[in-house]
């Protein structure tokens, strides 16, 4: 069967290890992850994993029942790039002595679709949000003009066909609210615990 | 039931009290109705072993040798009562020596839970002594593993591990508490069972319309086969899975993991599956029409190569993990759900039949094999003693009746061949990982699980050795266990493949051995040594009748094989009956 990028999006409990036991399923099968991101959803207690892998949708399948398997995992999704709508963000570091004098700004940002963050003396920061080419693109429009730095988040994606995922979430969250991850108070606290 | 009403009455008296993190731990096993537990103290989780002290009448604490044992022996005592073992060890080292008995309770779904001291949990992460990274270590071979820093976190963490460990398709679950939530004192509200995750759906919901599709494929076919793993002993559904089977009329085989879930001599009862089970069922799966699995994963060792297996049959396949349906074999009908609740819905659609002319020829299958590998097992024209003749005596002198933990390897097979069992829980082995070392501290365990049971562990001259320490617990706690030692003076299944698939070229199989009846002299445990048949129904008579533990090492051929066999890489019709079929 063919390879090709799948997003799955995974719906889990806001537990610490929970990234580790959902990586290890990628890496226990030698899969490698082409860009993954996590943060909470729309309700706090909800994380969101977006996870980005090449592969035929068999093994996708699997990979994902063993997801949704974990006792911490709520729900989880896959989808070929033509059932998302998904997006990067990319950052831009350059000198704003160059890039002011040695271009025209305003059609720049227009024509890549980006948008200055930061204007200081010395450098100015833009943002493009956009697909792979088009983040990579403004890479090469920048690099002549000394480009300082550049960085570029995960993929985040919405689903297409995702009728009633919020009232879902919201009416889960409502039934039954989540717990909060419960970490270590005494990290640095050496004095105050007895030792051995 | 009387330990549980005790134990919710205890926990009343507990209420609002001020009590400590390691006390905490030891109410919530109470109020869980544990009453063994396998460990091993050290200093990360001493509060705990401490808080133990005082009980000492409610909880026995067998003290192993090795962590290792000590999650095999909780193993053995879950597979044999169907209850949760428990372990506790150390932080570092003690955690993990745990590992290996975790992946092969993960493998072979068995519930336990394992408690590991952990350093303060100011000292995390900054290499102290003792301290290491169990929680990331364990997490591919826990269910569930959570890490503990205070200590008001402990009943309602405990309640979920128990929870977790034990329902759906059980597994292991590690919770690791830092010495400082062990200490920690706090105002204990009282236990609280757990029995809902959000998160967590331990039984799929059934579809009734695929038990229905499933019924009518049943219905319709000519030479339906049954094959059963351990879900039916885990979901408790052996009668439903024997009403089932009866109703249709359908022969069945199991796994080495399902052996046992119906007596061997039940009529329908064809044999074993995999790499070394029986001649008919492996070639028979070639050409049912309809194949149901119950409860059992299509293991490659049950399978042998996957495009050659079973591809004229419809496949109908109940499981309780969804994750296993269409992971190795691709289902027809898929039966979601807990058989124990899917089996009964499944018989009452099902037609009562008779596949008479079907039955018969695994029979004939089954001859073929007897007259080729059987016969010659049972009754070899050599002096030397074969492990088939060893079991075949030890099923004559137990009814059938006794516990058998196996270890792994040759004698493991043809324990698995050759045994004989009346009840469910009987054949306590490790079939997904394949842990040399198992059996001596599973029995153990097992013994705890089931003292009104006759208990023998079955190991190998190489395995015993692995962990052959657990003499000690043996020795130390008088458990009655019987050690049969089947010596080849090889690692005799490695030796196989190397004679079969490597041209003889045999290395480093040959394995020496300690005087193993001295050893167990050392550890004051009786027994003797045999290597002639006239002596062998008396010896073994001699260790079952003995009062307490004993060692019985029987010299067996060295160069003796296991057949039939499907040789890797092969489909489980190619079966062989002998090496001059290879």
């Amino acid at each position: 069967m063919q390879k090709q990028e799948y997003t799955i999006t995974v719906y889990t409990e806001n537990q610490i290890g929970l990234l580790n036991r959902i990586a290890i399923i990628f890496s226990r099968r030698k899969i490698n992850i082409e860009s993954l991101n996590t943060s909470p959803s729309e309700i706090d207690s909800v994380h969101r994993f977006t996870i980005v892998i090449n592969e035929s949708e068999e093994v996708v399948r699997k990979v994902c029942r063993q997801i949704e398997k974990q006792v911490e995992v709520l729900k989880v999704y896959y989808n070929t790039n033509d059932e998302i709508i998904w997006q990067e963000l990319a950052l831009y570091k350059v000198p704003t002595d160059i890039i002011a004098t040695e271009v025209k700004v305003e059609r720049l940002l227009s024509q890549h679709g980006a948008k200055a963050v930061v204007i200081r003396k010395d450098y100015t920061v833009f943002e493009v949000a956009g697909q792979r080419e088009e983040t990579d693109n403004f890479i090469k429009v920048l690099e002549p003009y000394g480009l300082i730095e550049f960085v570029r988040s995960a993929r985040i994606a919405i689903i297409k066909n995702s009728e009633g995922f919020h009232k879902k979430l919201s009416e889960f969250e409502y039934k039954e609210p989540g717990e909060e991850a419960i970490e270590n108070e005494f990290l640095n606290q050496n004095e105050e615990v007895f030792s051995m | 039931m009387e330990t549980l009403e005790l134990a919710a009455e205890k926990i009343e008296t507990r209420k609002n009290t001020t009590i400590s993190g390691g006390q905490a731990v030891l109410e919530a096993f109470l109020y869980e109705g544990v009453d063994t537990i396998f460990g091993y103290p050290g200093g990360a989780i001493m509060p705990i072993y401490d808080a133990l002290y005082d009980y000492n009448d409610k909880l026995t604490h067998i003290l192993v040798r090795h962590e290792q044992g000590a999650i095999h022996a909780a193993q053995g005592y879950a597979r044999v009562s169907g209850r949760t073992g428990v372990v506790f060890a150390t932080s570092g080292p003690g955690a993990t020596n745990l590992v290996t008995g975790l992946a092969d309770a993960m493998i072979d779904s068995t519930p336990v839970v394992c408690i590991t001291g952990q350093v303060f949990a100011h000292l995390l992460g900054t290499d102290a002594f003792q301290e290491t990274d169990v929680i990331n270590i364990t997490t591919p071979v826990t269910k569930w593993n959570y890490q503990v820093t205070d200590a008001t976190e402990i009943p309602a963490v405990l309640a979920k591990a128990f929870y977790i460990a034990g329902s759906g398709r059980p597994g292991p679950v590690l919770i690791d508490i830092t010495k400082n939530a062990q200490l920690q004192l706090f105002n204990y509200e009282g236990y609280k069972k757990c029995d809902h995750i959000r998160s967590y759906r331990p039984k799929p919901i059934i579809r009734r319309e695929y038990v229905e599709q499933a019924a009518e494929l049943i219905n319709n076919a000519e030479r339906p086969f049954v094959i059963f793993g351990q879900g039916v002993i885990l979901g408790k559904a052996e009668k439903e899975f024997a009403a089932f089977i009866e109703k249709a009329g359908i022969p069945s085989a199991w796994t080495i993991m399902g052996m046992s879930a119906i007596p061997t001599y039940h009529p329908l009862a064809v044999g074993m599956l995999g790499m070394h089970g029986n001649y008919g069922p492996n070639v028979l799966t070639n050409e049912c029409d309809v194949l149901i699995a119950v409860g059992m994963r299509f293991d490659d060792r049950v399978t042998g190569r996957l495009d050659k297996y079973a591809k004229q049959a419809k496949v109908i396949h109940l499981d309780i993990d969804p994750s296993e349906i269409d992971k190795n074999v691709k289902t027809t009908v898929p039966v979601w759900g807990d058989c124990k609740e899917t089996l009964p819905m499944l018989t009452e659609l099902v037609q009562q039949k008779t596949h008479t002319g079907w039955l018969n020829k695994f029979k004939e299958y089954q001859k073929k094999e007897d007259e080729k590998c059987i016969n010659p097992e049972l009754n070899p024209v050599t002096d030397d003693l074969t492990m088939g003749e060893v079991i075949n005596l030890l099923n004559e002198l137990t009814n059938g009746d006794a516990v058998i933990v196996t270890d792994v390897g040759q004698h493991q097979m043809v324990a698995c061949r050759y045994a004989k069992y009346n009840q469910s829980k009987s054949n306590i082995t490790s079939g997904g990982l394949g842990t040399m070392g198992f059996a001596l501290p599973t029995a153990i365990g097992a013994k705890y699980g089931a003292p009104e049971r006759t208990v023998v562990a079955i190991a190998g001259d190489g395995g015993i050795q692995m962990t052959i320490q657990e003499l000690g617990t043996v020795m130390q706690f008088k458990t009655d266990i019987k050690i049969l030692i089947l010596n080849n003076q090889f690692l005799g299944m490695v030796r196989q493949w190397q004679q079969l698939f490597h041209e003889k070229r045999y290395s480093f199989v040959n394995i020496t051995s300690p005087d193993f009846v001295q050893v167990a002299k050392g550890y004051y445990i009786d027994g003797q040594k045999v290597s002639e048949r006239a002596r062998l129904k008396e010896a073994l008579k001699t260790m079952l009748d003995h009062k307490g533990s004993y060692l019985l090492e029987v010299m067996v051929g060295k160069e003796n094989n296991v057949f039939p066999m499907v040789p890797q890489g092969r489909g489980v019709s190619e079966i062989i009956l002998s090496k001059e079929e290879l």
